[in-house]
């Protein structure tokens, strides 16, 4: 992975510049001796590394203001980073680079279940924010999978989806205001405990935007009451085909129910070597859960199992108790790490039409066979956000390469048949080059013009998002 | 006036003006300050592209009226779940609403507080900027995040970032059964708070909405029939301390029930300006205290509130500092020229929003000042 010739006058001026970063900053919230700074070399995409020149650690607004006036001063690229769970390198550091982590800014500042919202700092992680309202009865929707680590500010950054979006949507869905931090230093506010944006849709903008332009400190964000139960049902099919139109034919029979999870052979046979949960062994299996009283589960249940039926299924099981609920879950909860058992894998995230589910998958089957490279799929149905795990060898030669292959002709067929390049981990480094692929050059041009706007220097998180040779001219004037 | 029927000729169009347009779907929604410019219509851009039922998917070109595009979800049991509003018994406007004007204003109505803003339906937009150029951002997949999120950013824009020429959006199943109750007598403290109780609570509730004048306070429920039944039965429980609820399950009633609201129709024809502030729903009975209006309409749980007032009044200077904004929706030529209609930015986000303006539209001849 290309990433910029370092800025050599940065690097020669590394000591004026921690200096300056200690004198606005509490002891200890700026690290710059190498053995440390290692700790920030790479996210959860950690096939690329690079350390920072330093990481800071603000805990306030007003310290990430000082940080980032003295780095757009100065001309040093800062990198956001929140918990660093990023799987498309969204965190990767250059070593010229300042690293600004969100750690410290964890506190919840206003929980209001009135108006139901939290207003929490955004180095917070996700399942601590649910943690914070769910003794009374609210959670904060949006649910991807490393919820346990992953910081708010990282799913904004992101706009970050999980296994429950197709009923509750994804982060900017779910997010009511912010407070930012521009590159110069000046604090913003972008919407709040209101629901709509008063002028142009800024907030909208944010959401997404991979911290390149501006960093988020605070947000407030939409809690929900917790349905009164959730149950799923598990389907086993005989083929993709099957399985994706029993997928459609629920949609369309009026149901919505809050997640659609499909695998497939490769991805159930590897779970069940790992988790033991029972799954039947078949071409692809469902995971339909719905919510509501057990009157309404049992309604929606009711309806969902007709339509299986009609399809045949070479297993339809419904839980019946928790402890069921639990094992149903168990396998699609623990295939990433099934797979990462039997080899190193790299995790796609392209998005199609519901539709062409089938085509996708018998297309990605054959690229398997050709490129020589396992691939299990496991992924939300319901809203075609597909997440192919291609499995390769770290330790073979070339096989990393070949790996990165084989992925953008996957990233490349999604386009091809309607669907994007991302639908939840973000560009980052890893799908930067396929813009192109997705969009034209003047659709990029506009991008990079708001970057502009936010951020004249390009010195937010630059070496992201957009094709290298595309934003060179940019970064090199900044410079 | 101009009327092109394909993007390359609109693009054409932008690209050799010589001066500012004023940008039309329908026309129902003369909303904003007002435009000195050339009509330019997008009523030719029309049809729907593409329906995918199963995928919850469609794509429909700009200038589609919106009855056009209703009629082809209905047949599949399906709805825009933002339930936009109709302007034209406020405004007092004719003409076909287009789905370009909906989502230009980002247009929602009751089922806002559940389901979310016309903007958390938008997948993907095509449009003209200002100089010209044909763009496109986010696509016809539920799930997106390539690049940055131009289509947030033009929904609401008011046709000041460019001419959508195409919309993608998310639809959803229209539930069979519907259901509102209503309390009656609550002062707007009481009423907000039982809101506050209804959407706190489990039972999915899809719309709250208070009229003082009528002194009935609606809560609506939707989806199947036993689950409305159901949660209708469990919201009067819990709101049994605000007073007994009257169930309404006459799913035509319902619907002819929250239309009104939706639509504001109470105050249609009357006299005066009409104002929407959007606030934080408890703050709403405080901030309308200090309002002074004729006539109030509480949506959203009092997030929304619709506010009647003598023609000419500045709002914004009676109520003085408050957590969110207020825009001048209806009022004469004149004063939609003396006051703002759009809430004023505070400094250095008004400076990003020019900015931005300055970059999609350069030369200034798409629906210039409208927003400021």
């Amino acid at each position: 992975m290309k990433m910029p010739v370092p800025n050599a006058r940065v690097l020669s001026d590394k000591a004026r510049i921690v200096a300056r970063l200690r004198a606005v900053l509490p002891e200890g919230a700026v690290i710059d001796d190498p053995s440390e700074t290692r700790a920030y070399e790479c996210d959860a995409l950690s096939a690329y590394r690079c350390p920072p020149l330093c990481a800071v650690l603000p805990a306030t607004t007003e310290e990430v203001a000082a940080v980032l006036k003295i780095c757009n001063e100065a001309g040093v690229p800062v990198v956001p980073r929140g918990s660093g769970t990023s799987l498309a390198g969204g965190a990767l550091p250059t070593a010229d680079s300042v690293i600004l982590g969100v750690a410290r800014l964890n506190a919840v500042l206003e929980t209001d279940y009135d108006n139901r919202f939290i207003r929490v700092q955004t180095g917070r992680t996700n399942l601590s924010v649910t943690g914070a309202v769910e003794a009374d009865g609210f959670f904060y929707a949006p649910d991807p999978s490393s919820q346990l680590a992953c910081a708010i500010a990282g799913n904004i950054a992101m706009n970050s989806g999980g296994a429950h979006c197709l009923k509750y949507g994804v982060t900017t869905n779910n997010l009511l205001g912010v407070r930012m931090v521009m590159m110069d230093g000046t604090v913003v506010d972008l919407g709040g405990a209101h629901m709509d944006a008063g002028g142009l849709d800024l907030l909208g903008l944010i959401c997404g935007s991979e911290g390149q332009l501006g960093v988020v400190t605070e947000a407030t964000l939409r809690i929900l009451p917790k349905p009164e139960g959730a149950r799923p049902v598990l389907v086993g099919f005989d083929s993709n085909e099957v399985a994706g139109q029993c997928v459609s034919d629920i949609i369309r029979a009026g149901v919505l129910p809050v997640a659609i999870e499909f695998m497939d052979r490769p991805c159930i046979e590897a779970t069940e070597d790992f988790a033991k949960a029972g799954y039947p062994q078949c071409e692809a299996l469902l995971i339909i859960e719905v919510e509501g009283s057990d009157a309404e589960i049992a309604e929606q249940l009711e309806l969902i199992k007709g339509i299986a039926q009609a399809h045949n299924p070479v297993e339809l099981r419904e839980a019946t108790s928790a402890d069921e609920a639990a094992r149903i879950w168990l396998g699609r909860k623990s295939a990433f790490g099934a797979m990462g058992q039997i080899n190193d894998y790299m995790c796609l995230d392209g998005t199609i039409p519901v539709s062409e589910l089938p085509y996708v998958l018998r297309r990605i089957g054959e690229m398997s066979k050709e490129y020589g490279l396992g691939v299990g799929n496991v992924f939300h149905a319901g809203d075609g956000n597909m997440h192919p795990l291609i499995l390769y060898n770290a330790n073979t030669p070339g096989d990393l390469e070949k790996c990165e292959a084989f992925g953008a002709d996957i990233l490349k067929l999604c386009v091809e048949v309607g669907g994007c390049l991302t639908g939840e981990h973000g560009v980052g480094i890893e799908k930067r080059d396929l813009m192109r692929v997705q969009y034209a050059p003047e659709d990029l041009e506009v991008q990079m013009a708001v970057k502009d706007v936010f951020d004249p220097g390009w010195l937010l998180n630059p070496a992201k998002v957009f094709p290298l040779d595309d934003s060179a001219s940019r970064r090199v004037a900044a410079e | 006036m101009p009327s092109p029927t394909t993007e390359e000729e609109l693009s054409g169009i932008i690209a050799g003006a010589e001066g500012p347009f004023r940008i039309l779907g329908g026309g129902t929604r003369p909303i904003g300050r007002p435009v000195q410019g050339t009509p330019l219509s997008v009523a030719g851009l029309s049809g729907i592209t593409l329906y995918e039922p199963g995928a919850l998917t469609m794509v429909v070109r700009a200038g589609t009226p919106l009855d056009q595009i209703e009629a082809a979800l209905w047949a599949e049991n399906q709805r825009l779940p933002f339930e936009p509003m109709d302007h034209r018994p406020l405004l007092g406007t004719s003409g076909t609403p287009t789905i370009g004007g909906v989502i230009a204003g980002n247009i929602s109505g009751p089922r806002r507080v559940q389901a979310g803003a016309a903007r958390d339906y938008m997948l993907g937009v095509r449009f003209v900027d200002g100089a010209g150029r044909i763009l496109k951002n986010g696509g016809r997949v539920m799930k997106n995040v390539t690049g940055y999120d131009l289509v947030k950013l033009m929904t609401g824009s008011w046709g000041t970032l460019g001419v959508m020429t195409e919309v993608s959006l998310k639809v959803l199943p229209r539930p069979g059964a519907a259901a509102t109750l209503s309390l009656t007598g609550l002062d707007d403290a009481t009423a907000v708070r039982a809101m506050a109780a209804a959407l706190g609570s489990p039972f999915d509730v899809s719309g709250v909405a208070h009229d003082p004048a009528a002194g009935e306070t609606l809560i609506r429920v939707e989806g199947f029939a036993t689950s409305v039944a159901y949660r209708a039965g469990r919201l009067s429980e819990l709101l049994a301390p605000f007073g007994a609820a009257n169930v309404s399950d006459d799913v035509e009633g319902v619907r002819a029930r929250w239309r009104e609201i939706r639509d504001v129709q109470t105050m249609a024809g009357q006299p005066g300006d009409v104002w929407r502030l959007s606030v934080k729903p408890s703050d709403a009975p405080g901030i309308v205290a200090r309002a002074g209006a004729e006539q109030v309409l509480y949506d959203w749980g009092g997030g929304l509130v619709w506010l009647r007032l003598a023609e000419g009044t500045d709002l914004r200077a009676r109520l003085g500092a408050f957590g969110g904004h207020a825009t001048l929706i209806r009022a004469s030529a004149e004063t939609r020229a003396a006051i703002a209609p759009f809430h004023p930015d505070p400094a250095p986000v008004a400076a990003l929003s020019e900015g931005l303006r300055k970059r999609f539209d350069p030369k200034e001849v798409l629906n210039p000042r409208l927003m400021l």
